[in-house]
């Protein structure tokens, strides 16, 4: 594959598909974008084919000109890998999705998802820390407006929210990136992430990281633009914000905050630990609470981020792993929760939980479907969600045993108020006419939830597959911040076994003996 | 140095003179006539002296004594105030025959010439004299260009307003002048810049004080910057687009010129000045251009917004700052004047201009080429990446971190984010809200043309002209700085 330059290609192809997209008729354009994001899908399975596991840590480099600040180099390792593959997994079904419930400006709306999913790749492909800069902060424009023109009843609020609240994080991150390619001579990632910063140094730029990457995830306190933000967007966008935007907090971590701030990392561990444990908590209880189902959802997706920050920051393989399978998992099931609202959203056209009752009686698949994803999100052994928070929560507890007991909570609140959803919408009697109208799932929202419901099956089942890629990586970072890795607070002392056999005794005591 | 060379230097400003007195005398005879005429002349008259500057006149040196320096400096700067000034031009004969009032007269060409030509003294005057000749002449051009819609009472507000604002500014400036000559006893750049190295008197750092505070008002920065929305929005919308422009770049030349070359060894002195005005700048441009219903007003603040940018870069002090401050300049102008030139194409059915932010409403439904013009110019002076505009603040902002000025670029880029809740209120306006009437379309193929030319340049697209844009600013840069 050297000298093919697919990173490039797979920008490409919706990015020039977005600006076809404006110059044709509605059902062109559809066209166009479903077709964009399969062939980008089907370049993303190549992509994963061809990725060389246990090889050389950046595959398919490219190092294109250099303009002025940045150079167009991508590469990409094995976290990067899972996140093209979940955004290009996710992308035609967004757009299918939207097929007919989006009527309004449709060449533009799917401009803006095809812009988004150029600009989503390029963030976890950028070599370069402004090219990942330009990335990572040029993906508000699309969304802005997706929320702005298709979204809810609230909806320029919310878009003001999610593009103003982001935005500033961000910029401190810029002042920080200028700072530190001014101190280390180059804008290269690889190089940055094996570069020592003085500690004192370390401790600015990562707060300064942290502000950006905190409001992307979102962290508590900082997460009440996503609420807003879900509730307010159209379905596809959600899809698109839960699946794959939140996971550029968790990526920017990974990628920058741990490898390249070790020391910081390691002293500020008490932060991240402290903010999650409150996010697992407290957005659980207000998930509990909710009559809105996309809100339900979105603090739900704050609780499962708060798993992914401390699975990062336990400085260990099973909690950075865990982090990803959390990152992924979450990617497919709250994106494929909040394509199961817009299914009955589309039908009956409001998100009030209390309007829906017994929907498994006259719409059994899609219930089975649902009921599924509930699964998955509470992390029911077997899906995704089990083997993503199992393993976040053993790197957790080899670390903080307080935190992770905290966080534990979260699988049983997550039951709770998942539970309590389902057993909202699809129990019970049906309760009015119109309700009793719906009819069940379409050819079209069947293929649409299928592919993901089989993916999180396979996450759960063998999650080899999805971790073989990132082994490699997740050894490489853990060399580079083991020696800043936070002490355990459970400090295990020797105990005194008892002896099991008279010979074994002897045998220890005569070795005490001789010495 | 004999009188040719001399003149050799001065080529631009010799043209632009003649170019205008014989333009006025042809005026005179012509009458209203002459009108497309004498402003395609002027346009080619202002291309004539953008040529004229790969001679003597851009290559470096020293004219009259030490009066006026021919440099790569000055040369990128005039280059930006000519072509910025050319659009002025190109932009008026539409508007002015469109709306009710007024003619456009063969005069407002031949102003814009005279203006031109002091702006090219102004950022190559290194002399505090020059500097003062070159500016009145820019100043008093541009009071009469404010009111040039005799009829307007507002435009003729705007004229007065202007010239009373700016003669008082003038004063100020003169007097620290005065004072700078006083303690230092030479007007020439270089010796006041061994007369800032000595020990610094009081009346040394008085004249620089008010001698800041009169190029603060020229380029409207806070606190100076009361007069900006009124004339901006009482002015013809061509001469508010020329205001925004081409005076926007002279006044910063010559406040970099001045303060590197004349008062470069009291930079600690006169930063301290920058830094405040660049965030008062930066925040009031900003929280005052929320309330905004009249998009010239909204562009007016946003003026004295990215005036404070610039500044960020000229508190830097340093070669890159000054490279940025020309980055952010020209990519400025491009972002204005694209801006303006779509405000030039708000009309109700009756073809008169309309000015309020309401009627743009849902204009990405009526008009959408236009809509994702201004929409781009927007993005891109909020500073959102991948727009150009992003580009022009990161000049700044790199150099004030290179220069150690870590608070100036915290809060700077901080504040910012403020500035970006207007701009997107214009993108929200456009874009989320219910359709207004549409307007008129016009029939200005020089108007559409150049707005296409300058989005393109806001766009993606013009992270490509970096490595040339780059390269230039910084030899112009390092122009000022001839020991580094």
């Amino acid at each position: 594959m050297s000298g093919f330059p697919i990173l490039t290609i797979m920008l490409l192809i919706p990015a020039l598909a977005a600006i076809a997209c404006l110059f044709v008729p509605a059902a062109t354009a559809r066209m166009i974008a479903l077709a964009a994001t399969l062939v980008d899908f089907a370049l993303g399975i190549l992509l994963w084919a061809n990725f060389d596991i246990g090889g050389a840590q950046w595959q398919f480099v490219e190092h294109g000109p250099r303009l002025g600040f940045f150079a167009w180099d991508l590469g990409i390792d094995g976290f990067a890998l899972m996140l093209i593959m979940l955004s290009v997994f996710l992308m035609p079904i967004c757009i299918g999705a939207s097929w007919r419930s989006v009527t309004n400006r449709v060449p533009e709306y799917m401009a803006a998802f095809l812009l988004t999913e150029t600009l989503m790749i390029g963030t976890f492909a950028a070599q370069d820390l402004f090219l990942f800069y330009l990335f990572f902060e040029a993906g508000l424009i699309p969304m802005y407006l997706i929320i702005g023109i298709w979204g809810g009843v609230n909806r320029i609020y919310a878009s003001y929210k999610f593009f103003l609240y982001t935005l500033l994080g961000s910029l401190l991150m810029l002042i920080a990136m200028l700072y530190m390619v001014q101190t280390a001579g180059t804008s290269s990632i690889p190089a940055l992430q094996t570069f020592n910063f003085p500690a004192h140094v370390q401790t600015w730029l990562w707060l300064a990281f942290f502000a950006s990457f905190a409001v992307k995830m979102p962290m508590w306190p900082v997460h009440t633009w996503l609420p807003d933000a879900h509730v307010q967007a159209p379905t596809a966008g959600s899809v698109i914000l839960a699946g794959v935007l939140l996971k550029l907090g968790g990526y920017g971590f990974l990628r920058f905050s741990l490898p390249m701030f070790p020391e910081a990392s390691g002293q500020l561990t008490w932060l991240i630990f402290g903010l999650s444990a409150v996010a697992v908590i407290y957005t659980s209880l207000v998930a509990l609470v909710q009559s809105d189902m996309k809100k339900l959802i979105a603090y739900s997706s704050v609780a499962h981020m708060a798993i992914v920050t401390i699975g990062l920051f336990a400085f260990n393989r099973q909690g950075i792993e865990g982090a990803m399978i959390m990152m992924l998992s979450h990617g497919l099931v709250s994106g494929a929760l909040f394509l199961c609202v817009g299914v009955i959203y589309d039908r009956l056209h409001t998100r009030e939980i209390s309007r829906y009752g017994g929907l498994a009686i006259n719409m059994p698949r899609y219930a089975l479907f649902f009921l599924f994803f509930t699964m998955a999100s509470i992390g029911l052994p077997g899906t995704s969600g089990f083997v993503a928070e199992f393993l976040s929560l053993m790197g957790t507890y080899q670390v903080s045993t307080w935190i992770a007991l905290l966080c534990t909570t979260s699988i049983i609140l997550g039951a709770a108020y998942m539970l309590y959803l389902y057993r909202r919408i699809a129990f019970g009697e049906i309760k009015s006419d119109e309700v009793r109208e719906m009819e069940d799932l379409s050819h079209r929202e069947l293929w649409l939830l299928a592919p993901i419901a089989a993916v999180a099956l396979w996450m759960g089942v063998y999650p080899e597959s999805f971790m073989a890629p990132m082994r490699k990586d997740v050894a490489v970072l853990l060399t580079r911040v083991d020696r800043a890795a936070p002490p355990s607070d459970s400090k295990p002392t020797a105990g005194k076994p008892a002896a099991t056999t008279p010979a074994a005794a002897h045998a220890a005591a005569a070795h005490g003996t001789t010495h | 140095m004999d009188y040719a060379a001399n003149l050799a230097m001065t080529l631009p400003e010799v043209i632009l003179g003649v170019g205008a007195i014989v333009l006025m005398l042809v005026a005179a005879w012509g009458g209203p006539a002459s009108t497309r005429a004498v402003s395609w002349a002027a346009v080619a008259i202002l291309a004539g002296a953008c040529v004229a500057l790969m001679g003597p006149a851009g290559s470096g040196g020293s004219a009259f004594d030490g009066l006026y320096r021919a440099d790569a400096f000055a040369a990128f700067a005039k280059v930006l105030i000519f072509v910025a000034a050319a659009v002025g031009i190109l932009m008026a004969p539409d508007f002015f025959q469109r709306t009710s009032g007024d003619d456009l007269r063969p005069e407002y060409p031949v102003l814009i010439l005279l203006s031109a030509a002091g702006m090219g003294m102004m950022v190559s005057a290194s002399d505090l004299l020059t500097l003062y000749v070159g500016l009145e002449l820019q100043s008093l051009s541009a009071y009469v260009l404010a009111s040039f819609m005799r009829r307007d009472t507002r435009s003729a507000e705007a004229g007065l307003k202007y010239f009373i604002l700016g003669a008082l500014a003038s004063g100020i400036l003169l007097y620290g002048i005065s004072l700078v000559y006083g303690f230092s006893g030479t007007t020439l750049f270089g010796g006041i810049a061994a007369a800032y190295a000595g020990t610094k008197s009081l009346g040394l750092l008085f004249g620089l004080v008010f001698v800041f505070a009169g190029i603060a008002f020229k380029i409207s920065a806070v606190p100076f910057h009361m007069w900006t929305p009124d004339v901006y929005e009482g002015a013809p919308t061509p001469v508010t687009a020329f205001f925004a422009s081409a005076p926007k770049v002279a006044a910063m030349g010559l406040a970099v010129r001045v303060a590197v070359e004349a008062m470069g060894p009291a930079t600690e002195q006169w930063r301290q000045i920058v830094i405040f005005a660049a965030l008062a700048s930066i925040i009031l441009g900003a929280v005052a251009a929320i309330g905004q219903t009249n998009i010239k007003r909204l562009l007016a603040y946003s003026s004295i917004n990215n005036v404070g940018f610039a500044l960020v870069g000229l508190a830097a002090g340093t070669p890159e700052g000054v490279a940025g401050v020309l980055t952010y300049m020209t990519i400025y102008i491009a972002m204005t004047l694209g801006s303006f030139l779509i405000v030039l194409q708000m009309r109700d059915e009756a073809g008169q201009p309309v000015e309020s932010i309401a009627s743009l409403s849902g204009m990405s439904r009526t008009r959408p080429g236009l809509a994702a013009a201004l929409a781009i110019f927007m993005f891109s002076l909020a500073g959102i990446p991948p727009l150009f505009g992003f580009y022009a603040k990161f000049a700044v902002f790199d150099a004030a971190v290179k220069a150690g000025l870590f608070p100036l670029a915290v809060i700077g880029i901080a504040a910012s984010t403020i500035g970006a809740y207007y701009y997107l209120r214009v993108v929200k306006t456009m874009y989320f809200d219910e359709p207004a009437p549409a307007f008129v379309k016009g029939n200005s193929p020089v108007e559409g043309g150049l707005i296409v030319l300058t989005a393109a340049f806001v766009s993606p697209l013009g992270y490509l002209a970096i490595p040339l844009l780059g390269g230039w600013t910084m030899a112009a840069a390092r122009a000022l700085f001839p020991g580094v």
